[in-house]
């Protein structure tokens, strides 16, 4: 919400200055969108032909349009693909859902993960896992259904004379520090070979992806990113304060609701199928308005960001460091240097974005 | 000094007269002394008051009496601890000016954590002795860079800007402190164990080793108990009262560090005790600090001692720890705490 920089030459009518601000700024959007959908495109790509054993690009292209290449078949078809679908639909949820919350509550720490959205999916799987047992798709179902049950329940607590978004976050904050002790006590009860498998699921890793996890990503991908975005414009508005939004036409409450069960509906499927990958959520919206500048809306260009975070990270995690780390450890280590660079800066200008 | 007549009410309302103050301190006294006999019976064994009282003096024939020589170092230990959080908390929250404030939200706990799972993993420390100087450190360092973080920009240190600081920070510790365990499988179960908070299995080496500490810190806060009254009027007001602020702002806030580096050190990780204790301890005796440290001391005490008792009831014949038992109490006051506040003053 800062104030246009003064300009040096003075237009000579306001309503053309804008106008031309206004064609800048998309203008930015669009080569912003383009250059991240081909780096996205670039490092998919490159995830499909770098391992173990290296493809080149025309044996890649050969499996995925469904031609039958001996060896690559397999370790391209069957590993790697699902691998690198599930990381940039992942990446795609969690950049969304992020930058969703991050417009909404006029915070960028405000994402999802810090205060305690997808805490609630956590717990529930970890339950799961440990206490019944349960395989891969009753944990997601089960995860699916605390992330948004807790999420309302976040809600509701700070809901006194309308939610005020310092309230959702503190209480955010409550909310998850009570369910991490709920984790930490179902890890203390588990046996050594459910604790292995929870702790995996706890650092988000893309270990052992296929297309039964991808699909259902996939549809919620469908099915809710455009009901997000179709809300951007009442949300920029939100962005403005209540009063003012309430006075423009919006109504905030509703709005509020409606993006909250959106964006947590795409995080609970996210980590569902991959685990709480840390700081995704967290960073991709930051570094998109970065990258677009004020204006424009940074949901699009968040989930791609959100996107190349995790398939770098994944990358990288596989074969750029000794040990094989899962994608959650390494996102996180990325992320916390950039996030205390972040509060810095916000707390220094007390901006939001 | 004249009190303006808006928070004239406020003042009557929170000043509370000698007696009921020494009242309230000798209930809270007694309080204690029956939950700590309280726990020595309670356990997987209950045990009757006639071997309590011989095995505390000295006897040790029968189960028991064993049974409650294992138990007594587990009562000491979590009456210090319990204190030692109760104080660390009221102190924070006077520094800060800062309703939230509790080691638990700001960080500090995981920051101890993180220093404690570095010395096990690269030093290779197995005792409570090693982790003890790590884990004041890293309360240290997280504390002074949390308050630095959260008070940056205009309008200082608000509780907002503190909690989101203390939340980010902790998630991007324990970060770390995931990739430090992760490729270690040999130091997993000593570090998983090490991240929950509980007094169990201690041994009265453990409380001789944090007995200096907590003396320490103890003595530092209650000598700038005068100096957090003054600092409760506001920066300003507490320097033309002749107080050096920063003087009194660094002595208590390394008093308060000490306290809770040395309690998470032997106890592990224990949130939200520091958050509700010094709460509970305003609403009855009132504001001035002279008499909350020591009142939030003993009831803290009290608070802990009995969330240890309960985790050995409810979850018979297993145990609960007592780090997980504060946060499912502790979180939902909290909330209570935040949804009283008007959104203005948060």
């Amino acid at each position: 919400m800062s104030p246009t920089p003064t300009r040096s030459l003075i237009p000579s009518t306001t309503a053309e200055a804008v106008a031309g601000l206004r064609r800048a700024r998309t203008r930015r959007w669009a080569s912003v969108v383009t250059v991240l959908s081909v780096l996205v495109i670039a490092v998919f790509v490159a995830s499909l032909m770098i391992g173990q054993t290296f493809y080149p690009i025309d044996e890649v292209a050969r499996v995925v349009a469904g031609q039958q290449v001996p060896g690559a078949s397999f370790t391209v078809g069957r590993l790697r693909l699902p691998r690198a679908v599930l990381a940039v639909l992942v990446g795609l949820c969690f950049g969304l859902g992020g930058v969703t919350f991050q417009t909404m509550l006029r915070n960028p720490l405000a994402s999802p993960d810090i205060i305690g959205i997808s805490s609630g999916a956590s717990a529930a799987a970890v339950f799961g896992i440990v206490t019944l047992g349960l395989g891969s798709t009753g944990v997601s179902v089960l995860a699916i259904v605390a992330g948004l049950g807790v999420a309302l329940l976040i809600y509701a607590l700070a809901f006194k004379n309308g939610a005020a978004g310092i309230r959702l976050i503190l209480v955010g904050i409550g909310i998850s520090s009570m369910l991490t002790a709920l984790i930490n006590w179902e890890l203390t009860r588990a046996a050594q070979w459910d604790l292995q498998e929870a702790l995996r699921w706890l650092a988000g890793s893309l270990n052992g992806a296929n297309w039964d996890a991808v699909i259902p990503v996939l549809i919620a991908l469908v099915i809710l990113s455009p009901l997000l975005i179709g809300q951007s414009k009442s949300l920029s508005i939100t962005q403005l304060g209540d009063d003012t939004a309430e006075a423009l036409g919006v109504g905030v409450s509703r709005t509020r609701l409606f993006v909250i069960v959106t964006a947590v509906g795409l995080i609970a499927f996210a980590t569902a199928a991959a685990g709480p990958v840390a700081f995704v959520a967290f960073l991709s919206g930051p570094i998109a308005a970065r990258l677009t500048g004020p204006g424009p809306s940074p949901l699009i260009p968040a989930g791609l960001v959100g996107a190349l975070l995790v398939l770098t990270a994944d990358l990288v995690g596989q074969f750029a460091l000794g040990t094989r780390y899962p994608v959650g450890v390494v996102t996180g280590i990325l992320g916390a240097p950039y996030l205390l660079y972040l509060i810095i800066r916000i707390n220094r200008s007390g901006g939001s974005l | 000094m004249t009190v303006p007549t808006t928070v004239e009410s406020t003042a009557a309302r929170l000043r509370r007269s000698t007696h009921v103050r020494l009242l309230w301190m000798c209930a809270a006294l007694v309080l204690v002394v029956a939950l700590m006999i309280a726990s020595i019976m309670i356990g997987s064994r209950s045990v009757d008051l006639g071997d309590v009282l011989a095995a505390l003096g000295g006897s040790a024939t029968g189960f028991d009496q064993a049974a409650v020589a294992k138990r007594i170092p587990r009562t000491l230990l979590a009456v210090c601890v319990g204190a030692a959080l109760g104080v660390s908390g009221a102190v924070m929250q006077g520094v800060t000016r800062n309703p939230l404030a509790d080691p638990g939200i700001l960080g500090v706990n995981t920051g101890a954590s993180l220093a404690v799972v570095i010395g096990i993993a690269s030093f290779g420390l197995t005792s409570a002795s090693g982790y003890i100087w790590f884990a004041i450190g890293g309360a240290a360092i997280t504390s002074v860079f949390v308050y630095a973080v959260g008070s940056l920009g205009r309008q200082g240190a608000t509780p907002l800007k503190l909690a989101l600081a203390g939340a980010a920070t902790a998630a991007a510790l324990s970060s770390f402190i995931s990739a430090v365990v992760l490729p270690r499988g040999d130091i997993a179960d000593l570090a998983r164990d090490w991240q929950i908070g509980g007094v169990g299995g201690v041994t009265m080496d453990s409380v001789e080793l944090i007995l200096p500490f907590l003396a320490g810190g103890f003595l530092l806060s209650i000598y700038c108990a005068p100096g957090l009254n003054a600092l409760a009027l506001g920066d300003e007001l507490a320097a033309g009262l002749g107080q050096h602020v920063g003087l009194t702002r660094a002595l208590s806030a390394a008093g308060a560090v000490v306290l809770c580096g040395a309690a998470t050190a032997v106890a592990g990780p224990i949130g939200f005790l520091g958050l509700v204790i010094p709460h509970a301890c305003r609403l009855l005796i009132g504001v001035d600090h002279r008499w909350l440290l020591p009142f939030s001391a003993v009831t803290g005490a009290g608070l802990l001692t009995a969330s240890d008792s309960l985790g050995r009831i409810v979850a018979r014949p297993a145990e609960l720890d007592v780090g997980i038992l504060t946060a499912l109490i502790g979180a939902p006051l909290f909330i209570v705490i935040v949804r009283r506040q008007k959104v203005r003053s948060l």
